[in-house]
């Protein structure tokens, strides 16, 4: 009898292996836990039910239905997050090498893509902030994730959990989402949105308004006064629709005014301090993004309580530069310390969080992290800046971002600690779906990543 | 790092003590020449004569008979910005300058080593309404903000001539490649697309005063649309704003000079005016000013029928006139290009070095705070090895509002060290590379 009862459960077990949806429980027991909300806990359990943080401390019960993965010597960290990235967009997944620009000067020497603005069905060259050129902001991340995006599994095998994800085109680019890097359908994968609308600084030529910085720059002012009268225009209608003349739809507009925040470029500190003086002006609640050159304004940064989202491909000479060019000790300084400035952020107390800014493989992100690590920054500040930073710069700290009971189940675990060169990524967990990552390619034929084009002159 | 060092030094300047700069050969340019003194209090010049009061806690610079002139102002450039030219379109007035100064440009720093102080921002000539233009001063080490020229009148510059109308008929450079062409393509077009954009500035202003109406007669109104094209316009309109015109040819001159007749608005400084010589009565009479190269000229048909007596004429005839650079090389030698009028027509020493300070200073509305060495004006004063008016003069020390932003001997001996750190972050940024490149497969 009870032989046969134990064959019984063994045969009912095999079934439902085969045969049953992944387990939707789990429990990491004995791992380092790096919570980043709170202190490391260093033997604790995690466990995970329906996508979420069930659980974690240094004593938890394992519930009888989890699958448990025995961690001793791992280490579990909250997901990285990709606080400013162009994962899953068809756009940017149907170019080899998607790179998010950091500033008007960087985009001069790489053009971005040639703007085909799919907002003017006439080709005629602007004339005006009137015409709207290279405005796409109802553009939404949301509707447009490709699941089907590789990159999507190559940042996730490097860690990365979730990213905030934006329409790439244009001035006023579109408006981003947080998305998790793992799911099914495009649908599933949104965790916020709009999580804020991304600014470019990218000029038309010659021909087309806006052709020059300052031409855009007038171009955004005027769009947001426009903004501003839009919605003047409308409340008044609305109040008064036998007596006032009805406002046009403007879509431009519409976009404009349902962003929750403005990403703004900056990389070199006159580029950031313009961008603050800026965003006082049109009192937007901004963000920063590139801040290559933030370690030299930090104090200025803290005192304006802009974020920054710090890109990852620190600027160096172009692989194709010409070899026999002097340059300016001003571009020797830049390149130099760049990777300074997430350690000057956290001594200042600015907030930041890094992006990636393309270099998802594992190797580039470890090799791009380490120069910040050897230029000051601590492994904590560094977790930190990959997770909780990111989520509380786009308001989503509440599910992400920690390992915390409550927030999504977006974890990885690691054999050494996170940012060392012989440390892998053993599981991935997205939405408390587990993923194992991809082998490690070898190293590419032709060398380094291209680094970000020069900033200075 | 370098910015906040000079802020501090800044801070520190302010509770300075006074300065007196003695035995120095004084060019007031508008009180004469006098070998003495000036006192310098809180950025300000306190005295200025042969003999001043010594403060008892007064630093005393002892010039040597080292010549001294006020800083130099330069009232058309294009450095120390990252654009020049929105020349996308004809009417560009929402652009502005002030939004895209580059106060690390290298060449602020090397017009400072040339003995200039104050500059005119400026648009570029590719539209007939250009952008919006700021003063700024060369405070070397500022932020952007720190730059400006506090309570400078704005300025809006203007463009006639090829410039503005070169791209109504650009021919296509390559071939399947159409350029949309922009009006205007002839001067008369220019003209007009100034008049439309003036005609456009008073029906927006028309708006806004029956918004005003309606709004005080309690009607529900929605404030007219702010167009930020037209706003700099209205100023100009309204006399808070200065139009500066870029022209060349003598009747282009007169056109802009109906025009503004027409507007009721003043032309401070006709650029460039290389033809100025030829309607230098009508200028003066029409109250406008003149800013123009000393030979510089031939880069284009409209540039050709210039001649050098052109800044002395036009001051024989009452033009207020002054000399301007336009260029980031021209700049670091104004000193060189005023001496070229006393040649070239005979100027006397004073007013070859108005044409580089006390005019421009007029003709940007800065006349109150430098341009001469007088009590209350700006301690912004620029010494000389010898006189500036000489081809051998080098600029040794620039100070502003008190405080030296160029000091050659201090710049000599920082090369070394300047050198030095190059060569090492060269070293560094090459092992980079080397441990950054993969180990390439050898070959078996």
């Amino acid at each position: 009898m009870r032989r046969i009862s134990r064959w019984a459960i063994m045969w009912i077990a095999a079934v439902l292996c085969v045969r049953a949806a992944p387990p939707s429980v789990f429990a990491i027991r004995g791992a380092r836990v790096v919570t980043v909300s709170g202190p490391v806990i260093e033997k604790g359990t995690v466990v995970i039910r329906d996508g979420l943080i069930a659980d974690v401390g240094a004593s938890v019960p394992i519930p009888a239905d989890a699958w448990v993965i025995e961690a001793e010597g791992l280490t579990v960290y909250p997901g990285l997050i990709d606080a400013l990235s162009s994962l899953g967009m068809p756009e940017a997944a149907a170019q080899t090498a998607g790179t998010v620009r950091a500033t008007s000067r960087s985009q001069q020497p790489a053009p971005a893509p040639a703007p085909t603005p799919p907002q003017t069905p006439e080709a005629k060259p602007a004339q005006g902030p009137e015409d709207r050129p290279s405005n796409t902001s109802w553009l939404r991340a949301a509707d447009l994730i490709t699941p089907g995006d590789s990159r999507l599994e190559t940042a996730r095998s490097a860690g990365f959990t979730a990213a905030v994800t934006f329409p790439q085109r244009g001035i006023f680019a579109g408006q981003g989402a947080v998305i998790a890097l793992g799911g099914e359908r495009a649908g599933e994968m949104v965790i916020a949105a709009p999580a804020g609308l991304y600014l470019t600084l990218t000029t038309a030529g010659f021909t087309s308004f806006p052709g020059s910085l300052m031409g855009v720059l007038a171009y955004i002012r005027q769009v947001y006064l426009d903004a501003e009268h839009y919605r003047l225009a409308k409340e008044l209608y609305a109040r008064h629709p036998a007596s006032v003349p009805r406002p046009a739809y403007d879509r431009a507009l519409e976009g404009v005014l349902e962003a929750p925040r403005v990403l703004l470029p900056a990389s070199r500190a006159v580029e950031i301090d313009r961008m603050l003086r800026f965003a006082a002006e049109l009192k937007l609640n901004a963000v920063l993004y590139g801040g290559h050159e933030a370690h030299r304004v930090a104090a200025l940064l803290k005192k304006s309580g802009v974020p920054v989202l710090v890109s990852l491909r620190w600027p160096e000479r172009s692989r194709d530069a010409d070899p026999e060019q002097v340059e300016s000790l001003r571009v020797l300084e830049f390149r130099e310390m760049a990777p300074s400035t997430p350690a000057a952020l956290a001594k200042e107390g600015v907030r930041f969080a890094f992006y990636a800014d393309g270099l998802w493989s594992q190797r580039e992100l470890v090799r791009a992290v380490r120069r910040a690590l050897e230029a000051g920054l601590s492994q904590a500040d560094a977790v930190r800046a990959f997770t909780l930073s990111a989520a509380e710069i786009y308001g989503v700290a509440d599910r992400l971002g920690s390992i915390e009971k409550g927030k999504i189940a977006n974890l990885i675990v690691t054999d050494g600690e996170l940012f060392q060169e012989k440390t892998r990524v053993k599981y991935v967990f997205v939405d408390g779906r587990k993923y194992e990552p991809l082998p490690e390619a070898p190293p590419e034929e032709g060398g380094r990543a291209e680094p970000s084009e020069e900033v200075v002159q | 790092m370098r910015r906040y060092a000079l802020c501090l030094l800044a801070s520190w300047a302010l509770a300075a003590p006074p300065i007196v700069i003695r035995n120095a050969n004084v060019l007031t340019v508008t009180k004469g020449r006098y070998q003495g003194s000036i006192l310098v209090r809180d950025g300000k010049i306190v005295e200025a004569g042969p003999k001043v009061t010594i403060p008892p806690d007064a630093q005393v610079i002892e010039a040597g008979g080292q010549y001294v002139m006020p800083g130099i102002v330069d009232p058309h450039s294009h450095i120390a910005t990252e654009s020049v030219n929105e020349g996308s379109v004809s009417v560009s007035s929402m652009v502005s300058v002030e939004d895209v100064l580059d106060p690390e440009d290298i060449a602020i720093y090397r017009a400072l080593a040339g003995g200039v102080t104050t500059i005119a921002v400026m648009h570029g000539s590719a539209n007939a309404v250009g952008g919006q233009c700021t003063v700024i001063k060369l405070r070397w080490g500022r932020d952007a903000r720190g730059l400006l020229f506090e309570g400078a009148p704005p300025i809006l510059k203007f463009a006639m001539g090829e410039n503005p109308k070169r791209r109504g008929s650009l021919p296509s450079l390559l071939p399947g490649v159409t350029v949309q062409p922009r009006y205007p393509a002839t001067r008369m077009g220019v003209e007009d697309v100034m008049r439309q954009a003036f005609l456009e500035a008073r029906a927006y202003r028309e708006e806004w005063r029956r918004y005003e109406e309606k709004r005080q007669r309690g009607e529900p109104a929605i404030p007219p649309r702010r167009d930020l094209r037209l706003e700099p316009l209205v100023e100009v309109l309204e006399g808070r704003r200065l139009a500066h015109v870029h022209c060349y040819r003598a009747d282009e001159i007169l056109a802009v000079l109906r025009l503004s007749q027409e507007f009721n608005f003043r032309i401070p400084a006709l650029i460039h005016v290389l033809e100025g010589y030829k309607v230098a009565r009508e200028i003066a009479a029409a109250g406008a000013g003149a800013s123009t190269f000393t030979d510089w000229w031939a880069y284009k048909v409209e540039a050709y029928d210039a001649i050098p007596y052109n800044a002395a004429l036009m001051v024989r005839k009452g033009v207020l006139v002054s000399l301007n650079s336009d260029s980031a090389e021209l700049m670091r030698h104004m000193n060189q290009e005023a001496a070229k009028t006393i040649k070239y027509g005979g100027l006397s020493e004073d007013e070859a070095l108005a044409l580089i300070t006390i005019n421009p200073a007029r003709q940007l509305g800065v006349d109150k705070r430098v341009g001469s060495i007088e009590p209350g004006k700006d301690a912004d004063l620029v010494f000389f090895d010898r006189h500036p008016l000489s081809n051998y003069a080098k600029v040794l020390r620039v100070m502003i509002e008190g405080q030296i932003y160029f000091d050659r001997d201090r710049d000599m001996s920082r090369r070394a060290e300047l050198e030095a750190r190059k060569k090492a972050l060269l070293e560094r940024a090459r092992e980079r590379e080397k441990k950054q490149a993969p180990a390439r497969r050898r070959p078996a």
